[in-house]
């Protein structure tokens, strides 16, 4: 874990109300895995007074990239930023998703948002494993198609692609898959990721045998691990929360309760 | 200079300068060992012990408000046991005095407690909980119970030789009986301020942001609440406090300390900035240097009043 104050060197819409931010920092660059996560001080102001959590959404060279909506008062103050000012950086933070384990085909779901963390896990991943990409949102203009690989779609409103959630399309499209030694990487809102969790443990009942790593998010404080600010609840212990932040925020889906 | 000397004597308990971690926002030193030297700091506040483990309020548990925070932990906690055998062995590691924080929901917990751990020669000092604004038992209860405030100082005070703190709350409409009542029952110390009740709703799904509906505001926002209950405190009850409440800087600590603390403890600032202790205890001492002032008592309460008061 490293605090360091980073330049923003580059900043790009890459569609409609999406940004994508470039800071640089070498140190952390160097570290950080796929699926962990940056906590930042936007301003050096009382309001917001807390730092941002962000999933690192691609590395490039000693650039860390953040992918990110104006959503409230420290996005927006981020998506004035100019090339040049810098930010606070707290990171890399949290458990990432595990790419080395036995499987040969890498199905990424990413709902909304969920898209930030896997052009990172694309590159990661590129040439050693198969990926197949589903991503949803509610129309066309809320699918984030930023570097998917392979990449089928699904919308709400029957705007592009499948009509209909992207679990759901999940569910059609992977009987064709069946052959090989599926991963399933998954990144959304919470609604999305208790399907996930739900058809996962039903395809492992039919004795289909598929892994599955949730990313997950929650209103955090610190990010790493002091605050308590960030439970989840552990499927193996029903008296014991892990903490988003430390435990994850990727976790093997049999180990939560979402 | 060389006879800078910031070190301060509260009952047993020494230390090497004024800034202590507070509860709750170091955990039991682990994770922040991690950005600083431990060694540095005057003392780390353990996150609060309870007899038995406790889980925790159900998320959401944290929600941002203007200059500060509103937190719903609910004394989330490793419970006594697990305390004694993991988080000691860790702490022991390091040579700087260890304050357990102890939390109960009854009277007899807070001694049972104190006895468990009265002989480890780790713990210099007990801060006793009694102001906790986020569990639906004990804590808050206690905290505006005067009488119960006695009743507990005492009976700790009976069960340990350790230097003992009581934290205060600022929910209620006179602290300084409060902090008179903890010194009649033979507490060393008090700290002041935990935070204040606080609340925030949704304004679309018209639901409470924490799923306690309550929680304990703390950050800047209330800086100069704590500042004011110190001063009250100061002028009514001779007794050392601990200021914390919104500490963001090394001037803040100063005004805390001018306002009649005798020790300050860092909280919030900690999930912000872990660092910030150590940077905060330089600015200190460039001003202590800097205002030709040699210790700590010659600064605590020295502020100036022209009304005549």
């Amino acid at each position: 874990m490293l605090i360091t104050n980073s330049v923003v060197v580059e900043f790009l819409e890459i569609q409609k109300g999406i940004f994508l931010q470039k800071l640089k920092s070498p140190e952390i660059a160097e570290k950080i895995k796929p699926g962990q996560f940056l906590n930042i001080k936007v301003s050096e102001g009382y309001y917001p007074l807390l730092r941002r959590p962000f999933s690192v959404c691609d590395v490039e060279d000693d650039l860390i990239h953040i992918m990110f909506a104006v959503y409230g008062e420290g996005t927006k103050i981020l998506a004035n930023k100019k090339i040049g000012e810098t930010v606070n950086i707290l990171g890399p933070l949290g458990n990432g998703f595990n790419i080395d384990d036995d499987y040969d085909l890498a199905v990424f779901l990413a709902g909304g948002l969920g898209a930030a963390p896997f052009p990172y896990l694309t590159r990661k991943l590129n040439n050693n494993k198969e990926i197949i990409s589903f991503v949803g949102g509610r129309s066309n203009k809320e699918v984030i198609k930023y570097q998917f690989p392979n990449l089928l779609i699904a919308t709400e409103d029957g705007s592009e692609g499948f009509k209909g959630n992207v679990v759901q399309l999940f569910e059609n499209e992977i009987k064709k898959f069946l052959d090989k030694k599926i991963k399933v990487f998954a990144c959304g809102p919470n609604g999305m990721l208790k399907s996930v969790s739900n058809l996962i443990k039903r395809f492992n009942e039919e004795g289909k045998n598929l892994t599955c790593e949730v990313s997950t998010e929650s209103a955090m404080a610190c990010g790493f691990g002091i605050c308590q600010g960030c439970p989840i609840q552990d499927s193996h212990d029903p008296n014991r929360y892990l903490l988003v932040c430390k435990d994850g925020p990727v976790f093997n889906v049999n180990d939560i309760e979402l | 200079m060389s006879n800078l000397d910031l070190s301060i004597k509260i009952g047993s308990l020494e230390l090497s300068n004024p800034i202590l971690l507070a509860s709750g926002t170091v955990g039991y030193g682990n994770e922040i060992s991690e950005f600083i030297d431990l060694n540095k700091v005057g003392g780390i506040i353990t996150k609060s012990i309870s007899l038995k483990p406790r889980k925790g309020n159900k998320p959401q548990r944290i929600f941002e408000t203007p200059a500060g925070m509103l937190n719903a932990i609910g004394l989330a906690n490793v419970g006594l046991e697990e305390f004694i055998s993991q988080k000691i062995p860790f702490l022991e590691k390091f040579d700087v005095p260890i304050i357990c924080n102890i939390a109960a929901s009854t009277l007899e917990e807070y001694v049972e407690c104190v006895r468990a751990l009265e002989n480890f020669e780790k713990i210099k000092a007990f801060e006793i909980n009694v102001s906790c604004p986020n569990v639906k038992e004990g804590g808050l209860q206690f905290g505006n119970d005067i009488r119960m405030v006695a009743k507990i100082t005492e009976n700790v005070r009976l069960s340990t030789k350790k230097t003992l703190i009581i934290k205060l709350s600022p929910n209620v409409s006179n602290i300084s009986d409060f902090a008179k009542v903890c010194k009649e029952n033979g507490a060393d110390a008090v700290s002041a301020i935990n935070t204040l009740v606080g609340s925030a709703f949704d304004i679309n799904s018209r639901k409470p942001k924490l799923s306690n509906v309550f929680g304990g505001l703390s950050g800047p926002a209330i800086k100069p609440i704590a500042i004011a209950k110190v001063f009250e405190i100061h002028r009514a009850v001779d007794i050392p406090i601990i200021g914390v409440g919104g500490i963001m800087n090394w001037q803040d600590v100063i005004e805390f300390i001018i306002a009649g603390a005798s020790a300050v403890q860092i909280g919030t600032l900690n999930f912000i900035d872990p660092t910030a202790s150590i940077s905060i205890l330089e600015g200190i001492k460039n001003y202590f240097v800097n205002k030709n002032l040699t210790s700590i008592n010659q600064l605590k309460g020295s502020y100036i009043l022209d009304n005549g008061n």
